[in-house]
């Protein structure tokens, strides 16, 4: 399998002939995105649907309130021009009073009927994009590194949150509206037929143009909604970037260019939505004064009607009643308008990233069971992460057990080598086997609960340190974590904080200096127990002193496990069972200390530098 | 406009109708379309302004809300989350610009029409119109409780967003970490919980808006009977001629529908003040670092830095954490001369980096004074000095965008050659060139497709594009080769001769060559001296000396 090509929306591609590449949101400066695009409203609404079936009760439910509630609703001008018409006029106190009562009775139904079509519906509506959202995230765990490298973080969570708000906005409020509207139209029109044939089709006469105009305001709204949204992920990846790297912000004095910077994507923002404002917003009045027009055409042609005496004027009086009531629903359907299409633009965003491929499709690899014994081999592996090779051929062997240092100068590639055995990425050429099975043929989970990896960036969650230990291994118990901890040295730093293992690390980490937190991290990949250890850089921020004592444990954690370690201090790499010299992405030298210090190559000439400085 | 219509509808139905006055009925019918043709143009203007309006002002309270994040310090930062700002900026606004929008076009609307519509009914029957006496208090009650329940739980659900907000945040940036330890379920379900959260109170509040709906309707519909009843009555006495009592009760349910959505907007004034009250809290944040008044006097010229008794602690200012942090630093003095380099040198958490990011006043001491050319730098324009203070951070923090474009991120009018001349000196400018795009190669966020030491040099690269008069290299080549190291250093020397420089280093080898060597240790001066001093006197230098020097040993023996 393949998913380098992860930006074929599975779904889209089934709808629409050609492949969309997703949008992903213009970053800075980034090509920007195809602007307009004919995206299948329809196709969206089927996919909503899909989550709203889900609901099914709630949805039938609503359905049932729904009708009931139109019919009440028209029920009460009907009664009131019986009132009109049999007791008003007539002059029937008795009638007029038990018509009130009933007409009181229905109005009580039908805003208690309404009170609860309400209450059910917005837990439908909550669920369902609790629902998108919960797909949204789970999605997003199973997306290669390529996708997350050029999305920026904020552009996401503008997805699940900005965007998924307006989809919930619209089931909330629109939904019920629309079948509401559905209900009101289909009742209303049955009752103007019934009480007067001529007029009903003169109160019609409006509809064809009402519907044209819709479709054509539609189709240009929902292009800027589209806008807007993406404007707005765009703003929110800005924000969540220059607040996350606000240290050098500051250092280089861009407070003010970053505003400006912000200004810029903002007023875009601010553009795109109001254009979908306006060209949604005239809807409103359009829409009113076709009803206008119809209730003077109606009124018109009603006084005529009376005048002649064709029928009578409680049959008008009601029957201007209903063509309020029939237009009401087209009205408010309008007035909704920008919310629905707001709502369509939010979901395609989510549903374009839930249908990006991710890193596990097609892969129905095999399971490793138990514990590997750990024998690596590369063979002619070549990988590049554009169009320029970053490695060629690169073959080597590690037998279970070995430890493996990778040495060179930096952007070599041993770093992308890593990422290859972990399926970060995935290889061009070559092959990569692990016992004799090729990775690619494996489970990508189950490849990488084999593998402890030490990361040069010592990520840690805003939680407290014992739960960012036990990140390792979520079973294991407080005496285990701590164990960890003082393998890699850590607990003695640890013991000292105020809150010491419980103590809450701050995202952007005021509490713990960089090489605290690789010591930290150590103790995750030592709580994890891999059978392979990739340590990159484990160490780089931890002084040399504290390394030394950590020495003795790392030794005991890499006995009897495959290990590669990346470092630039002799002292980490001087004890491997094979050194690879990489450079360039080509492997250089090869061998043991002795061997390459004999050689007098490559490494011999970086060694020398260190013994220089130490001596 | 919409006020004409039933009126000149009781008019059609009074005077046409059941005066069988066809020609009034067509004057009438034409006023009508006519009045009609006035509010759709009315409408549309109104949309088209109060659209302009509401988005520039959404615009405008943005930029102001950016603007005033940028004079935040850290502490506000850790206070605040960035999750929690990033909501703040654009859904709490959106929320707010909602609510504007539909002020701008229904507050005039619909309160007008309410208005209008009380003021014709009594214009039409004051006897019937005493039925709205007894309706309006009874809604303005329905509106004022209901908001009153609700305003707290929209202000909760805000919240919760935020914690989803965080939730993905982290894993976003954590990603390589979730797939390394194949935790892609248990993250679900520490979002799932949040997600979870959310729903609950969202819920909630939308439930609760809910009830204030029907409610109303039923007041109003209730009122309807009533007039019907009553208003049926007085035509019998002829005290009120039939048109009358449909106009009336035309009016009655506009006042209706105009009072639903008055309602309406009510509730989403509530949403709005809930979002508007997290958004002032950000505006009332008081910067946790003051600029000094009158713009400060003081200038850096030469590069002299003290360090007066300086003491410090983390989360002082804004007690984000619920327990006193250790002192990270205690009373550190010393004094860096122009020009000098010193080599700052300690155990991990020894408290280095956080006292050379007092130089740049990315935090202010709790105790003591940092003084650089003599002036105290808290009465240094911060601008000022942090033009004169470049700084490469140990974890090279770059953004999305082209390589020259995060280089001349301190000077974005820097020249293409200069931005190479800096590459170079940085040994970045090899590797940038055979990159397939070269400078112009686009970076995704935080740099994620370089290696470690590209990243560093490219920082690094950031940093001398300035020439500052002081340079702080925070342990910024720890993950540069060796070869590369010296290169570095060889063409700092060159570059930066008139510099002061302070270097944070983990090798003593990287050092060595300082005037000065201060070895930090549980955050006080260990000891202080050159290399050559320090070997002889300084057991911690000594020691650190030894655990360098043990891997030589070792490798031969």
């Amino acid at each position: 399998m393949d998913d380098n090509k992860s930006t074929a929306p599975q779904e889209a591609k089934k709808l629409e002939p050609a492949p969309v590449p997703p949008l992903f949101g213009a970053g800075r400066g980034r090509g920007t995105a195809p602007k307009v695009r004919a995206k299948n409203t329809a196709a969206t609404l089927k996919r909503i649907w899909s989550y709203l079936s889900i609901q099914k009760k709630g949805l039938i439910s609503v359905f049932f309130l729904i009708a009931l509630g139109a019919c009440l609703t028209l029920t009460g001008p009907y009664l009131i021009g019986t009132a009109v018409d049999d007791y008003i006029l007539k002059k029937d106190a008795g009638g007029l009073a038990s018509l009130c009562v009933l007409l009181l009775a229905v109005y009580v139904t039908g805003s208690a009927v309404s009170w609860l079509q309400t209450y059910v519906m917005s837990g439908v509506a909550q669920r369902t994009v609790w629902e998108m959202r919960r797909d949204l995230f789970a999605h997003l765990q199973e997306l290669p590194l390529r996708f997350f490298d050029r999305t920026t973080h904020g552009e996401l969570m503008s997805k699940a949150t900005n965007d998924i708000d307006n989809v919930s906005n619209t089931l909330n409020q629109s939904l019920m509206q629309l079948i509401n509207s559905t209900f009101m139209l289909i009742g209303s029109f049955t009752l103007m037929l019934l009480l007067n044939v001529w007029l009903t089709l003169v109160a019609l006469v409006t509809i064809p143009l009402v519907m044209l105009l819709a479709k054509q305001i539609a189709k240009r709204t929902k292009i800027y909604f589209r806008d807007q949204q993406q404007h707005l992920g765009e703003l929110n990846g800005y924000i969540e970037e220059t607040i996350s790297g606000q240290k050098v912000v500051k250092i280089y004095n861009r407070e003010q260019k970053s505003a400006e910077h912000f200004q810029a994507i903002n007023d875009k923002l601010a553009k795109a939505g109001t254009k979908a404002q306006i060209l949604s917003g005239t809807m409103g009045p359009i829409m009113n004064m076709m009803n206008h027009f119809s209730f003077i055409v109606l009124a018109v042609a009603g006084g005529w009607l009376a005048y002649r005496g064709f029928t009578t004027v409680g049959v008008i009086v009601s029957f201007l009643n209903y063509s309020r009531q029939f237009s009401g629903p087209v009205n408010e359907l309008a007035n909704q308008y920008n919310m629905i299409q707001s709502g369509i633009a939010g979901a395609e965003r989510v549903f374009e990233t839930i249908d990006t491929e991710t890193e596990y499709t097609g892969s129905e690899g095999k399971q490793l069971t138990g514990m590997a014994a750990g024998k690596v081999v590369f063979e002619d592996v070549t990988f590049g992460y554009g169009d320029s090779p970053i490695l060629s051929n690169i073959s080597f062997t590690a037998n279970p057990g070995d430890v493996i240092a990778l040495v060179g100068p930096t952007g070599a590639g041993k770093t992308t080598i890593i990422n290859l055995l972990t399926r970060f990425y995935e290889i061009e050429d070559g092959t990569i086997t692990i016992d004799g099975q090729e990775i690619r043929s494996l489970d990508k989970n189950s490849l990488r609960s084999q593998l402890g990896i030490v990361l040069q960036d010592a990520y840690l969650f805003s939680d407290t340190i014992r739960e960012n230990i036990r990140y390792g291994r979520l079973d294991a118990t407080d005496e285990q974590i701590r164990a960890a901890a003082k393998l890699a040295n850590a607990d003695g730093f640890i013991s000292k904080l105020p809150g010491g293992y419980d103590t809450v690390m701050s995202s952007e980490g005021g509490n713990l200096s960089h090489g605290q937190r690789q010591l930290v991290t150590i103790a995750r990949a030592i709580l994890a127990s891999p059978a392979i250890l990739i340590l990159d850089e484990a160490t780089s921020s931890v002084d040399t002193r504290t390394e030394m004592h950590i020495q003795e444990a790392m030794k005991t954690l890499m006995q009897g496990r495959t290990s590669f370690v990346i470092a630039h201090r002799l002292s980490t790499i001087r004890d491997a069972d094979q050194i690879l010299v990489v450079n360039e992405g080509r492997i250089m030298e090869r061998g043991t200390h002795d061997q390459l210090i004999d050689a007098k190559g490559f490494y011999y000439n970086l060694v020398s530098k260190q013994f220089q400085s130490v001596g | 406009m919409d006020l004409l219509q039933p009126k000149l509808m009781a008019g059609i139905v009074n005077e046409g109708v059941m005066k069988s006055n066809l020609g009034y009925i067509w004057n009438s019918g034409l006023t009508m379309i006519l009045v009609a043709l006035i509010g759709l143009i009315g409408g549309v203007g109104c949309t088209y302004y109060s659209s302009i309006a509401s988005q520039r002002f959404g615009a405008d309270l943005r930029n102001g809300l950016y603007q005033k994040v940028q004079t935040f310090s850290f502490d506000n930062l850790d206070k605040l989350t960035a999750g929690s700002l990033v909501t703040r900026l654009t859904g709490d606004v959106v929320q707010v610009q909602n609510l504007v929008q539909m002020i701008l076009r229904m507050m005039v609307r619909d309160p007008a029409l309410a208005v209008g519509s009380i003021v014709m009914a009594i214009n039409i029957s004051p006897r019937l119109a005493l039925v709205l006496v007894a309706v309006i208090p009874i809604l303005v009650l329905i509106i004022v409780l209901v908001s009153r329940m609700v305003i707290p739980l929209f202000n909760r659900m805000q919240g919760r967003l935020d914690g989803l907000n965080t939730v993905m945040r982290e894993n976003l940036s954590g990603i390589r970490v979730v797939k390394a330890f194949v935790r892609s379920a248990f993250e679900r379900e520490r979002f799932g919980k949040a997600n979870r959260d959310y729903l609950d109170i969202a819920l909630k509040a939308s439930r609760t808006v809910a009830i204030s709906m029907p409610l109303m309707m039923l007041v109003l519909n209730a009122s309807i009977v009533t007039v019907l009843w009553y208003g049926g009555a007085q035509t019998w006495e002829s005290a009120l001629p039939i048109g009358n009592l449909i106009a009336f009760l035309s009016y009655l349910s506009q006042l209706l529908f105009s009072l639903l959505s008055v309602g309406m907007m009510l509730i989403q004034i509530s949403r709005a003040k809930a979002s508007a009250d997290r958004i002032n809290e950000v505006l009332d944040t008081e910067p946790g670092m003051t600029q000094p008044s009158g713009g400060g006097a003081g200038t850096v010229t030469m590069g002299k830095i003290e360090f007066d008794r300086v003491s410090f602690a983390y989360g002082q200012e804004s007690g984000v954490t619920s327990y006193a942090m250790e002192p990270v630093l205690k009373e550190i003095s010393f004094t860096i001369l122009p020009g000098q380099t010193i080599g700052i040198l300690g155990a991990t958490g020894s408290g280095k980096s956080t006292m050379v990011s007092l130089i740049p006043r990315l935090y202010d001491p709790t105790e003591g004074n940092v003084y650089i050319d003599g002036t105290n730098v808290k009465q240094i324009e911060a601008g000022h000095l942090r033009r004169q203070v470049g700084m490469v951070l140990q974890q090279s923090i770059l953004f999305s965008g082209t390589i020259r474009d995060n280089i001349r991120f301190g000077c974005p009018d820097a020249s293409d050659t200069e931005v190479e001349a800096a590459a170079k000196a940085a040994e970045a400018h090899d590797f940038i060139i055979k990159l397939p795009d070269g400078y112009d190669t686009e970076l995704g966020q935080r740099g994620v497709n370089l290696s470690g030491g590209q990243k560093q040099r490219i920082s690094i690269a950031r940093a001398l594009l300035l020439r500052p008069r002081i340079l702080i290299l925070d342990d910024s080549t720890s993950a540069v080769d060796l070869a590369t190291e010296s290169r570095i250093q060889q063409s700092l020397k060159a570059l930066m001769a008139e510099s002061t420089c302070v270097i944070i280093a983990q090798r003593i080898s990287s050092v060595t060559e300082a005037d000065n060597i201060i070895v930090l240790e549980d955050g006080i001066i260990a000891a202080s001296g050159t290399h050559d001093e320090l070997i002889r006197t300084s057991p911690v230098y000594q020691d650190i000396h030894r655990s360098q020097q043990h891997k030589e040993v070792a490798s031969h023996g």
